[in-house]
């Protein structure tokens, strides 16, 4: 329907209106004032409140494990620790099994999925453009970044009891668990990054006769290559402190395991896992002093606190890559 | 009934940049005055200090005074909020609530006001405040449909029909017809010449044909430099301001040769 | 071209160079394929996991189903003697521990949302992000141990007042468990979890509402609150539902914390506060696969794809909500 500017409306019958009606009472004008003022405090009680468990966890962790991380603890794996005592080095056990098992089994990952997950983001977005099939791989790349870990970690367990053997566990089945975790992430990034590279590049290179493939690996990626890369570092800061998929797939064990592809592997979250489950360690009635009965619970602090430093700095990085190295937006 | 406004000595400041500097001006009760000037001068933050507006932008502040019949804007006691309701605003672009009806939208502002409205109230409001904007005819028949299905000429009519429902005492209009299409900017501007008779209007344009359309009095600001504070530069009625202007920079810029 | 390149080919090839084809087509099209792959490897993954897993959990199906039965009622001490009657209270304490820990993460995670996006100064809101992002990297590991020995005993005159004040509410019927390894502790543990996901998403699209709805509002005489009721809360309707999915779905799939605080039970119990009511399928798992024998591990296994299908869906749905919301 077309505007009627010409009439003039008011003329024939609006209704009059008595404005007071309308008015605001001065007490509900107070009232709303008080909500205003009570979902303020509301909101930075909100952001307070979720301090307190952060600041809980860092602070604790910190505590705790800064009272056994010594060079002792970082040099030595948990062979010939027994109960609370101490150990000829005179220290009481260690993580290196646990950190040699940590950098392989993430290496194993980063191996597997940056390359695959990189490929699928370049599929996505060079190749597929917006065709169904890449509708349907971005959405499950979404959904497959919300599989439980766990769930990951049976499948590793189901792959290898069925192409391997039964009962198989070793450090690159972990790898495969937690690949499946990073891949998403690896994808996810990547594709925000190819996202940006302005299109004029592909074209430019396009234009002067060059292969579509020299033209992604040469142009469009070493564009996004930052981004690609604290994205991975992200993800690996993510994955790094997996626990439940190793526990089925990789396995515990005490002495230190260099081998990623045959033998049980020990990680830090499942060394912090394990501890925490003992509890308590034994001390004979005759031990003397040097005999600690929460032995367990120190060692997993400690533990917690070097993988706590880990992710945190590699974190650290990945925003720092991100930051200094970003391709400068239009 | 519209009421006047007095601004005296007014420096707007966002952070530590001063963006206009000491304007003094008389905005006549049931009048039309226009801003004009070129981008960057300062009009629509001058606007927008008349009902507070630009200090949702962190760091804004002012100093000197703006009465609104002869009450400070910006005395120590005064809420921000309640100058909002005695002033309202209409935006660039229409801006309707996508959430809500037609109706919804007339009736969001005196919703804030009052926890319980009579159906038969609210009815009446409805219709009057859509039938003051010029739109009754139109949407009657779809008052529950969204306020988005509309044109864009409609829709902003929808949004004066929203802010005089709160039956303000000033409108302030920001460019109001600078995302709309001829006819519907013909249809607001016979709009804004029926509206004055209720409330005092103030109206930034781009457009000097409009200014000279509807505005009885045209403020023009301008700016010595890029980075300098804008200020007000030329004040008379519109037609002083267009046939023969008092002031060098006026006249070159409202006879197109600048701006 | 450049002359280089033409002159060091056959000299045929300037003549024809449109057609034949060019030094790095073979390069190009194996790079092509690869992609291709790539991309189909994903569908291929996410149909192995779901394969291997069935195929893994097939005894359960197709096998003894005496033995199952046996199995299972070694598993819950004869509570239960065939799948779905063991699955059943284990995805009732999964959903429950999740939906509580929803609950709690949901209005905490919407107020710092709002304080990063439009309360705090501009500076700050960079830090609390930054904030929040450190929250999100902190292994679950970690916050298991942490709960378990520090949020566990620093907890109970809490709950132990929640039940004697709030007890004739049958969720907080007590007495209180002491120590309070329940599902009321694990479930504000996971709340710490997911706050991040769900903050950071809700953050980003308030941070997008467009200025000029707030600006309506706030012409029309509205507070600030009153600001974000009618502009910002419904431009992010979807954007917070389908953060809050995917915040359910972490939580529906976590394992360590629960493993570490939790005593568990198989009950279909809705006493929060008291010690061995429920247990969720992923801390099941993880508590019962070291000592499961083939058949145990298959029925492991089996909750594991129910899990799977599970949490596939809430992802899905959520990221059709996303999806469909921009458009």
């Amino acid at each position: 329907m077309m505007a009627q500017p010409q009439s003039s409306p008011k003329a024939d019958k609006a209704p009059a209106i008595d404005f007071d009606k309308f008015n605001p009472t001065r007490s509900y004008t107070a009232a709303r004032k008080r909500k205003d003022v009570a979902m303020r405090a509301l909101i930075i009680l909100a952001f307070v409140v979720a301090l307190i468990p952060l600041v809980s966890v860092l602070w604790t962790t910190l505590v705790h494990g800064a009272r056994r991380l010594n060079w002792d603890f970082l040099s030595h794996n948990m062979t010939n620790v027994i109960g609370g005592n101490q150990t000829p080095s005179g220290g009481y056990g260690g993580i290196l099994h646990a950190i040699v098992g940590t950098l392989e089994i993430t290496l194993g990952a980063m191996v597997i999925s940056i390359p695959i997950g990189v490929m699928c983001a370049v599929y996505l977005i060079e190749y597929a453009g917006g065709s169904k099939l890449a509708r349907t791989i971005h959405l499950l790349v979404d959904v497959m970044s919300g599989i439980p870990s766990i769930v990951a970690g049976l499948f590793a367990y189901s792959m290898f009891a069925i192409l391997v053997g039964p009962g198989t566990l070793s450090g690159f089945e972990g790898s495969v668990a937690l690949s499946l975790l990073m891949i998403p992430t690896v994808v996810k990034t990547t594709e925000e990054m190819l996202k940006i590279v302005p299109n004029d590049l592909r074209e430019a290179s396009l234009a002067l006769g060059v292969t579509k493939q020299r033209t992604i690996t040469k142009v469009v990626l070493r564009t996004a290559l930052s981004g690609i890369v604290s994205g991975s570092i992200l993800a690996i800061a993510r994955v790094i402190g997996e626990t439940a998929p190793l526990l089925m797939t990789a396995g515990y064990i005490v002495s230190t395991n260099a081998n990623l592809f045959s033998g049980e592997m020990t990680t830090l979250p499942v060394y912090v896992y394990q501890e925490y489950s003992k509890y308590h360690a034994n001390c004979p009635a005759d031990a003397g002093s040097g005999c600690v009965t929460g032995i367990p619970m120190e060692r997993a602090w400690s533990a917690a606190l070097v993988l706590i430093v880990i992710v945190l700095i590699l974190n650290l990085i990945g925003r720092i890559v991100a930051k200094v190295f970003a391709p400068k937006k239009k | 009934m519209g009421q006047q406004i007095d601004v005296n000595h007014l420096n707007i400041y966002y952070g530590n940049f001063l963006a206009v500097e000491d304007v003094n001006l008389h905005i006549a009760a049931n009048k039309v005055t226009a801003f004009i000037g070129p981008s960057g001068c300062g009009k629509s933050t001058v606007l927008r200090s008349l009902d507070r507006m630009h200090e949702i932008t962190p760091g804004a502040h002012v100093t000197g005074e703006v009465l609104l019949e002869g009450k400070n804007l910006y005395a120590k006691d005064v809420d921000p909020v309640a100058v909002r309701r005695d002033v309202g605003m209409v935006f660039q672009r229409p801006n309707p609530f996508p959430t809500m009806s037609i109706r919804q939208n007339v009736l969001a502002g005196v919703s804030l006001n009052n926890r319980k409205i009579a159906k038969s109230d609210a009815d009446d409001l409805v219709e009057w405040a859509l039938r003051g904007a010029n739109l009754w005819n139109e949407v009657k028949d779809r008052l529950d449909n969204p306020g988005i299905g509309l044109s864009g000429g409609q829709q902003q009519r929808l949004c004066i029909a929203r802010a005089v429902a709160v039956h303000p005492q000033v409108l302030l209009m920001d460019e109001p017809c600078s995302a709309l299409d001829p006819i519907s900017t013909l249809a607001v501007e016979d709009l804004i010449e029926e509206l004055k008779s209720d409330y005092t209007i103030v109206i930034v344009t781009h457009n000097m044909q409009q200014a000279a359309r509807v505005a009885d009095y045209t403020a023009f600001f301008n700016l010595k430099a890029v980075g300098q504070p804008g200020h007000l530069e030329y004040f008379a009625d519109t037609s002083t301001m267009f046939n023969n202007p008092q002031n060098e920079e006026a006249e070159r810029y409202v006879s197109g040769r600048f701006g | 071209m450049s002359p280089m390149t033409s002159a060091s080919k056959p000299s045929s090839s300037s003549a024809s160079s449109l057609t034949k084809p060019v030094s790095g087509e073979k390069a190009d099209r194996v790079f092509r394929a690869v992609a291709y792959a790539c991309g189909i490897l994903i569908l291929v993954v996410l149909a192995a996991v779901a394969l291997f897993l069935l195929f893994r959990a097939w005894p359960l199906i197709g096998g003894d189903q005496r033995t199952n039965g046996e199995v299972i009622a070694n598993f819950t001490g004869g509570r239960a003697t065939n799948f779905w009657g063991y699955v059943g209270p284990l995805l009732f304490g999964t959903v429950l521990v999740a939906a509580l820990a929803l609950v709690i993460a949901f209005f905490v995670s919407i107020g710092i949302a709002l304080f990063i996006s439009h309360y705090a100064p501009k500076r700050l809101a960079a830090a609390l992000s930054y904030i929040v992002d450190i929250l999100a990297a902190i292994p679950s590991v970690i916050y298991g141990l942490w709960g378990g020995l520090v949020l566990v005993p620093a907890i109970y005159p809490f709950w132990n007042w929640v039940a004697e004040h709030l007890g004739w509410i049958p969720l907080f019927a007590g007495p209180a468990a002491n120590p309070p390894r329940t599902v009321a502790t694990v479930a504000l543990v996971l709340a710490i979890m997911i706050l991040p996901i769900i903050t950071s998403i809700t953050r980003d699209i308030f941070l997008q509402t467009p200025k000029l709805l707030e600006e309506a509002a706030l012409g029309l005489g509205a507070t600030k609150w009153e600001m974000i009721r009618l502009s910002v809360l419904p431009f992010a309707r979807s954007g917070i539902v389908s953060a809050s999915m995917l915040g359910l779905g972490r939580a529906l799939g976590e394992t360590m914390a629960v493993l570490m605080i939790l005593s568990p039970g198989l009950k279909y119990s809705f006493h929060l506060l008291q010690a061995s009511q429920n247990q969720t399928i992923a801390a099941n798992i993880a508590a019962q696969y070291p000592e499961a024998d083939s058949i145990g591990v298959s029925v492991l296994i089996g909750t594991g794809l129910v899990l799977f299908v599970i949490t596939f869906l809430v992802n899905l749905l959520a990221r059709r909500i996303t999806e469909k919301a921009s458009k």
